[in-house]
């Protein structure tokens, strides 16, 4: 009796399945919902949950004459480089998606990369700033501007805006992002003050909490500024106990600062500092505003760039979906089209700014950074915007 | 150079003493049953999270009272978290090691299951309160102190005297009271102790109780300290601290207490001179060299099993 019903079951599946595939679009997500950065998954899903409703709501995506439903998967990579690479091939091979979006940060982004390129299947890495990520990587798209455009723009502001000679550094070396960031960032501050002008260059592994060694180390050295590229985790952490061992100057961050709970874990030990960052809500106008204004009533809180680079992302892996022309039901040729479509946009208007891909090469968008200041209500407010 | 290094003995001081904290709760439980009790940096995990829950109780952020100022918040937490995540402790005992010790299987099945009660802690809090951070409420204003050129803050300072203070009052238990003696005694020999009219299991829950309360207790002030706890907190730290015990040699107070302190100047020194990757690598390849020179630790002593 178990049994029959059981296969009756499989039955009705078997025949419900292809009827569904039919009408709806797959994208993949590849996010970090559990882990060390929680947050920066959470984001990812409200934006992409948000995007989602919009299109179903207005009866679907329209490509070639037909309209579909979309269906976003949500993969786990709990922000681990292992279970991301697990979770692209969970995401390509299993759930058969069209293309996929994330990872989010690059410590999982480059190896994910590597294979969703091999398995030919369109890639949008909307926040990961390092090079490798697309790196002669035909189906890797990205949805920021580059780790060696963030690290000078904060040289350049450091120089300019703190009258900084000497600079410190401390970053996390076990880590694909700040370690790239770090380095970029020294080349380009000793390409302005001088050889030797970063005065310390210090070090920790991932999920270190103590910091006083290196920060004794960075008190002693006469550094006129900090930088700091890590996550919201570590940064109150650092700027806590840079504090008690009597480092006073400014510390300056990088986009990863916007992301997650911030100000929440920091509270006011990280007022009055800066960091280069992607957009700013506060201040925003036009369509930024708009979706602004849709998600904050939505999930009761501000989004941070991750969520609108994630929106991005999607948008335009979806607007290429739809210049791609009619589907052919065959993955692995609708996927190579949907390449094509993706590389074949030369311009992009996103809600983090105009992106613009170059011809040829790796497919890295053309976009400002934003500087932001965090002040004392603890918001982010815009500074300055620097533009390549 | 003088002054970095003073300072940087000051830092391991106070890293030293959360390593040395821990590692007092493994070497009570490993001293009294022999048993390496993989959850215990899990515990000390809890231990955080009840702090953390206790203090903002305490401080009127559930609007339950008014709230108490900062300092006698602490003053009051301090108890409070000991006894819950003693509760902690002597609950894992009672649903996951009695059993097991009843029915006389393998130790080796109850290291096992140990290991597993700390997944389960660690998840079963992931689960429950999600993976999201929280962020320890200042209960006592950070002071920055400056003398000769070395910072020291205020913090800083009750860390090393909580780590010193805990280490006398254990060392205390353990060798000047009764109930210290019983629980030499079990360590020296399991069986033949009820013969002796000393209720074992009683023994046993106190050194949990022990054990956990300390655990809860470094949690609390390593909250402080670090003021963004999470989930996964406690596993690294905990078996740091249970390699401190076994090079400090386990089963000793002394030597678990001195262990701390040893893996905690180690760390600091070589972040403080080499690059952070190479701290892991010359710390442990220190620890190495002396177990295999001395290998029941520095203050251990060879015992021989009779067959």
């Amino acid at each position: 009796m178990k049994r029959s019903w059981l296969i009756a079951l499989f039955c009705v599946l078997g025949l419900a399945s292809p009827v569904r595939a039919a009408d709806t679009v797959k994208l993949g997500f590849n996010i970090p919902l559990t882990g060390d950065i929680p947050d920066v998954g959470e984001s990812s899903k409200n934006a992409a949950e948000m995007l989602k409703k919009k299109i179903n709501d207005a009866g679907g995506l329209k490509v070639g004459d037909k309209t579909y439903k979309v269906e976003f998967i949500y993969e786990d990579n709990e922000s681990k480089a292992e279970s991301a690479l697990s979770a692209t091939r969970k995401l390509i091979t299993q759930d058969g998606v069209i293309g996929m979006v994330g990872p989010q940060s690059s410590k999982q982004a480059v190896p994910a990369a590597e294979a969703a390129n091999e398995l030919k299947t369109p890639m949008m890495a909307p926040w990961s700033t390092n090079p490798n990520t697309t790196k002669a990587r035909p189906y890797v798209f990205r949805g920021c501007f580059l780790d060696t455009f963030q690290g000078p723009t904060a040289a350049k502001f450091a120089t300019e805006e703190f009258k900084a000679k000497k600079a410190a550094v401390l970053y996390d070396i076990a880590s694909d992002y700040p370690k790239g960031l770090a380095e970029d960032f020294k080349a380009a501050f000793e390409k302005i003050n001088g050889p030797g002008s970063v005065v310390a260059f210090e070090t920790f592994t991932t999920k270190d909490v103590d910091f006083s060694a290196q920060l004794t180390n960075i008190a002693k050295s006469g550094a006129e500024v900090l930088f700091v590229p890590q996550y919201y985790n570590e940064v109150p952490l650092i700027v806590q106990q840079a504090k008690s061992l009597g480092f006073n100057k400014p510390v300056l961050g990088s986009d990863s600062w916007g992301s997650g709970d911030l100000m929440g874990l920091c509270g006011d030990n990280c007022k009055g500092f800066f960091f280069v960052t992607h957009y700013a809500a506060a201040g925003a106008q036009g369509k930024t505003k708009e979706f602004i204004d849709e998600y904050t009533k939505l999930y009761k809180k501000t989004p941070d760039d991750v969520a609108a680079l994630t929106w991005d992302g999607a948008n335009l892996m979806l607007a290429a979906l739809q210049s791609a022309g009619p589907l052919s039901g065959d993955l692995a040729k609708d996927r190579e089209a949907l390449m094509k479509a993706m590389a074949g946009i030369k311009k992009f208007e996103g809600i983090t700014g105009n992106m613009s891909y170059p011809a040829t090469g790796d497919h890295d968008p053309i976009k400002c950074a934003v500087v932001v200041k965090i002040d004392d209500a603890g918001k982010f407010a815009f500074y300055k915007s620097v533009c390549p | 150079m003088l002054q970095s290094f003073l300072q940087n003995i000051l830092n391991a001081l106070q890293w030293g003493s959360f390593y040395s904290l821990i590692a007092l709760g493994y070497c009570l439980v490993y001293g009294v049953l022999l048993l390496i009790n993989f959850a215990h940096g899990d515990i000390f995990m809890v231990g955080a999270y009840i702090a953390f829950y206790c203090c903002m109780f305490l401080l009127g952020k559930f609007g339950v009272f008014a709230g108490l100022p900062g300092w006698m918040v602490l003053a009051v937490a301090v108890p409070l978290t000991m006894v819950l995540t003693a509760v902690v402790g002597v609950t894992l005992e009672r649903i996951a090691y009695r059993p097991l010790r009843r029915k006389g299987v393998n130790r080796l099945y109850v290291v096992i299951t140990a290991l597993m009660c700390g997944l389960i802690l660690e998840n079963g809090n992931l689960a429950l309160l999600g993976a999201s951070r929280k962020s320890f409420p200042t209960l006592v204003p950070i002071k920055v102190f400056e003398i000769f050129g070395v910072t020291v803050t205020n913090i800083k300072l009750m860390v090393i005297g909580v780590a010193i203070l805990s280490f006398l009052l254990l060392h205390f238990i353990v060798t000047r009271t009764k109930i210290g003696m019983a629980m030499r005694a079990i360590s020296y020999d399991r069986f033949a102790v009820p013969l002796m009219g000393i209720p074992a299991d009683t023994v046993i829950v106190f050194t949990f109780v022990l054990g956990s309360g300390f655990a809860g207790l470094a949690g609390l002030f390593f909250a402080m300290t670090y003021p963004v706890i999470d989930p996964y907190m406690g596993a690294l730290i905990g078996w740091k601290a249970f390699i401190a015990a076994v090079v400090g040699g386990i089963g000793s107070i002394a030597g678990a207490f001195a262990g701390g302190f040893l893996l905690g100047f180690v760390e600091i020194m070589v972040v403080a001179f080499f690059p952070s990757t190479y701290r892991d690598l010359i710390a442990f390849s220190i620890l190495l060299l002396i177990l295999s020179i001395r290998p029941t630790g520095l203050f251990g002593v060879a015992r021989r099993t009779k067959i």
